[in-house]
C-alpha cells in the first residue's frame, strides 16, 4: 500500500470574481522512501495541492478528492484534531522563504522543541538533547549556542537548515519541501539540496520536492510529476522523462534548460499560464503549444497510459514527434 | 539596551524644558487675574492688590519669575498653591493615587477585554462575531464620555440602585489612607464592608474610563492580528500541528502585540493625565479634577507644577513602552 495516495484532487478558491480552480484533478502517489518531484511554472498549483494535503489552505479554499489517504488513514474523514496529530509528526513541510517562516519572537530552540513537546512524550532534558542532535544533523555549527538564537540572527541558509531540523523533529514518514532553495544563494542551494537528499537516504522518509527548476530535478529525484495550470500533465521516472518527454509542455521545459540549448538563443515557452478568465476551452496548454491544432483547442484531452507517461495530450510526443493516440482514436 | 535607555533619557531634557515653558506661558496667557479671583465678589483695594502681587512675586519681570520657577524645580519645589497655601507637590501626591487607582482599573479592564475581543474578531474575520464585536467597538469609540457616564448613573445608580453615584467610598466608613489606594486602605482598615463599598464606587468610573481605550485596543488588536495571521511563520506553526488556540494566542498574538502595546501606552498616558470628564462627573478626587479646578482659579503654581508632573509621567510611560517593545520583539532589542 502506498504511503500517500491522492486521487482526483481539486482545489477551488472563492474569489470576489467567482470560483478559481487552482488544482484540477491531480493524482499523487508516494511510496515509503520515495523521492519525487512536482515540477511546474508559478501558478501551476503545485504548492496548493500540497498545502491542501497539509490542511494549510485558508477557509476560502474548497478541497475535493476521490481519495486522500496517508498511511492507511482517510484524511478527508478524520477530525481536525486527529489530522493535527498526523500533520507535523508524520508529514512535515518546509517552505520557500526560510527567513519569514520562522517566528521572529521565539528562539530557534523553542520552535524546534515545540514540535517535540506536542507530538512526543520526551522529557524536557530529552527534548533538548534531541534538538541539539537535530541541529547537528542538519549541519548547523555550534548547535547548543544556536538553539538560543533568534531567527534574525541566522542567515538564510541557516534558517532553512533550522526549518529542516524542525520538520524532522518527530521523524516524519513524508517530508514536503516547497521550493526549499528558491530564496537562497546559488551556492547555498546546492548545499541544502544535498542535505535533503542525504537526510532522505539516511532516515528512509519519503520526500516530495516541489520546484520549478528542471536542473534540480535531474540531479536529485527518482520520479517527476509535471503540473500545468493545476493539472498533472505528465509523470515519469526522471531518466525516462529527460530522455523522452511525452507531453509537449515537458519537452518545452526541458528545451529551455540552458545546458541543453544548442543554439545561441535559449528557447522559451511563449505566453503565460492561463489565469481565472483566460482558461482555454480544450487542452489548457494549447495556446502555448507548438504542436496544437483545432482539435487541441476544442476538445479536452484524455490521459494516456503509463507507457506514454500519463500524458494529458491529444498527440503525446515520442522522441519529439507527436503521435496519434492509439488508445482513444 | 543600556545605551538605548541612556539615549532615550537624554531626549527627556529638551522635552522637559519645553513643557516648563509651555506650562508657564499657557496659564499666564489666559485672561483672568488670580488675585482678583482670589478676592472674590467684594474686590480688593489697589494697595492690597499690590501687596499681594509682591507677595506672590507677580510684580517682577516674567523671565525672573520663570527662572525662579526653574530654580525651584531643581530643588524639588514646585511652588505653593495660592488658594490652599499647600506645596503643589504635596497636593499632587495626595490626589495622584486616586487617579492612578482608577487608571489601573480602567486599563486592566480595557486590556483584559480588548485583546481577546480583537483576537476573536480577527480569527472570525467577516463572520458574525467579527461584525458584532467591531460594531460594538465603534459605538464605544464614538460615544461621548459624559453622556455614557450619565446614562450608566441613571440606569445603575438611580434606576436599579446597584452602585453609588459618586465619590470613592461610602461616608459610613472612616479610616486612615496610608497608601492612598482606596482598595488597599479599605482592606487594611479591617472595617466590615469597606472593601465592598470601595469596589462598588469604582465600578462605574472604571467602565466609563475604560470604554474608549477598550474600543481602540480591540480594533488595533484585530488589525494587527489580521496582518500577522497571513505571515509565513503562522503557516509554519499550523504545519507543526499546533492547536488553533496556541497558534493564535502564542505565535500570532506575540507578534501582533507591538502596535497594541503602543496604543496601550498612549491610553495609559491619557488616563494618568487625569480623566477630567470622568473624575468630574463621579466627583472622583483625582488630579484631573484638581487641574480643572486650579485652571478656573488661575492657580498658576498648581497648574504649571501639575502639568509638569503629568508630562513627566507620560514621558516615563512612553519610555516603558519602548522598553517593552524590546522584550516582546528581540529584533528591536539590538537597537
Amino acid at each position: 500500500m502506498s504511503l500517500l495516495e491522492i486521487r482526483n484532487l481539486s482545489v477551488e478558491f472563492a474569489t470576489a470574481s467567482g470560483a478559481f480552480r487552482a488544482v484540477d484533478g491531480v493524482d499523487v502517489t508516494v511510496d515509503q522512501g520515495d523521492l519525487m518531484a512536482i515540477v511546474g511554472e508559478s501558478g501551476s498549483g503545485k504548492s496548493v495541492s500540497m498545502l491542501a494535503l497539509m490542511g494549510l489552505l485558508p477557509w476560502t479554499a474548497t478541497i475535493t478528492a476521490d481519495v486522500m489517504t496517508f498511511d492507511g488513514r482517510n484524511l478527508q474523514k478524520i477530525s481536525p484534531r486527529a489530522r493535527r496529530q498526523i500533520v507535523g509528526r508524520d508529514i512535515s513541510m518546509i517552505f520557500q522563504e526560510p527567513m519569514s517562516s520562522l517566528n521572529p519572537c521565539f528562539t530557534v530552540g523553542f520552535q524546534i522543541k515545540e514540535s517535540l513537546r506536542l507530538h512526543t512524550d520526551l522529557t524536557r532534558r530529552q527534548r533538548h538533547d534531541r534538538a541539539v542532535e537535530l541541529m547537528t544533523l542538519v549541519g548547523i555549527p555550534a548547535p547548543e549556542k544556536r538553539l538560543s538564537a533568534f531567527p534574525h540572527q541566522l542567515s538564510g541558509g541557516m534558517s532553512q537548515r533550522a526549518m529542516i531540523a524542525m520538520a524532522l523533529a518527530c521523524r516524519p514518514k513524508l517530508l514536503i519541501a516547497d521550493e526549499p532553495t528558491t530564496a537562497l544563494d546559488v551556492t547555498i542551494q546546492a548545499q541544502i539540496l544535498e542535505l535533503l537528499i542525504e537526510l532522505q537516504e539516511t532516515t528512509g522518509m519519503a520526500l516530495i520536492l516541489i520546484t520549478h527548476d528542471m536542473g534540480v530535478v535531474a540531479e536529485t529525484v527518482q520520479r517527476v510529476s509535471v503540473q500545468y495550470a493545476g493539472q498533472r500533465v505528465e509523470e515519469q521516472p526522471v531518466t525516462d522523462l529527460f530522455e523522452n518527454p511525452h507531453h509537449p509542455y515537458t519537452a518545452a521545459l526541458l528545451a529551455a534548460l540552458p545546458e541543453r540549448a544548442t543554439e545561441r538563443h535559449l528557447p522559451t515557452i511563449p505566453g503565460v499560464v492561463p489565469g481565472q478568465f483566460d482558461r482555454p476551452q480544450g487542452c489548457l496548454f494549447s495556446p502555448r503549444c507548438r504542436f496544437a491544432d483545432a482539435r487541441c483547442r476544442a476538445e479536452v484531452p484524455v490521459r494516456a497510459n503509463a507507457g506514454m507517461g500519463f500524458a494529458l495530450c491529444h498527440y503525446p510526443l515520442d522522441k519529439g514527434v507527436p503521435q496519434p493516440r492509439k488508445d482513444t482514436a | 539596551m543600556f545605551s538605548f535607555l541612556l539615549r532615550r533619557l537624554l531626549t527627556f531634557v529638551p522635552t522637559f524644558f519645553g513643557v516648563t515653558i509651555v506650562a508657564f506661558a499657557f496659564i499666564r496667557l489666559l485672561p483672568g487675574d488670580p488675585i482678583l479671583l482670589l478676592a472674590g465678589e467684594r474686590g480688593v483695594s489697589p494697595e492690597r492688590y499690590n501687596e499681594l502681587a509682591a507677595q506672590f512675586g507677580f510684580d517682577r519681570p516674567m523671565w525672573v519669575q520663570y527662572f525662579e520657577y526653574i530654580g525651584g524645580i531643581f530643588q524639588g519645589d514646585l511652588g505653593t498653591s495660592f488658594v490652599t497655601k499647600k506645596p503643589v507637590l504635596d497636593e499632587f501626591f495626595a490626589l495622584f493615587p486616586a487617579t492612578l487607582e482608577l487608571a489601573i482599573c480602567a486599563i486592566t479592564l480595557a486590556v483584559v477585554l480588548g485583546i481577546p475581543a480583537g483576537v476573536i474578531a480577527a480569527v472570525n474575520r467577516g463572520k458574525f462575531f467579527d461584525q458584532a464585536l467591531m460594531s460594538t467597538a465603534l459605538v464605544g469609540y464614538s460615544m461621548p464620555i459624559f453622556w455614557w457616564a450619565l446614562l450608566l448613573i441613571i440606569v445603575f445608580s438611580s434606576g436599579l440602585g446597584w452602585t453609588p453615584v459618586s465619590g470613592r467610598i461610602s461616608l459610613l466608613y472612616f479610616f486612615d489612607t496610608p497608601t492612598g489606594f482606596m482598595l488597599i486602605d479599605s482592606l487594611m482598615s479591617g472595617q466590615k464592608g469597606a472593601f465592598v463599598s470601595a469596589i462598588s464606587h469604582l465600578i462605574l468610573p472604571t467602565i466609563v474610563l475604560a470604554t474608549i481605550p477598550l474600543a481602540i485596543i480591540a480594533r488595533q488588536t484585530r488589525s494587527a492580528m489580521l496582518e500577522v495571521l497571513g505571515e509565513d511563520y503562522v503557516r509554519t506553526a499550523r504545519a507543526k500541528g499546533l492547536a488553533p488556540l496556541v497558534i493564535n494566542g502564542v505565535h500570532a498574538l506575540r507578534n501582533a502585540m507591538i502596535p497594541v502595546i503602543t496604543v496601550i501606552g498612549l491610553s495609559v498616558g491619557t488616563l494618568l493625565a487625569g480623566a477630567i470628564l470622568t473624575e468630574t462627573i463621579f466627583s472622583w478626587p483625582g488630579i484631573g479634577k484638581w487641574m480643572v479646578d486650579s485652571i478656573f482659579r488661575r492657580d498658576y503654581q498648581v497648574v504649571q507644577g501639575g502639568l509638569l508632573m503629568i508630562a513627566t509621567i507620560v514621558m516615563v510611560v512612553n519610555l516603558t513602552v519602548d522598553v517593552l517593545y524590546g522584550l516582546i520583539n528581540p529584533k528591536i532589542r539590538k537597537g
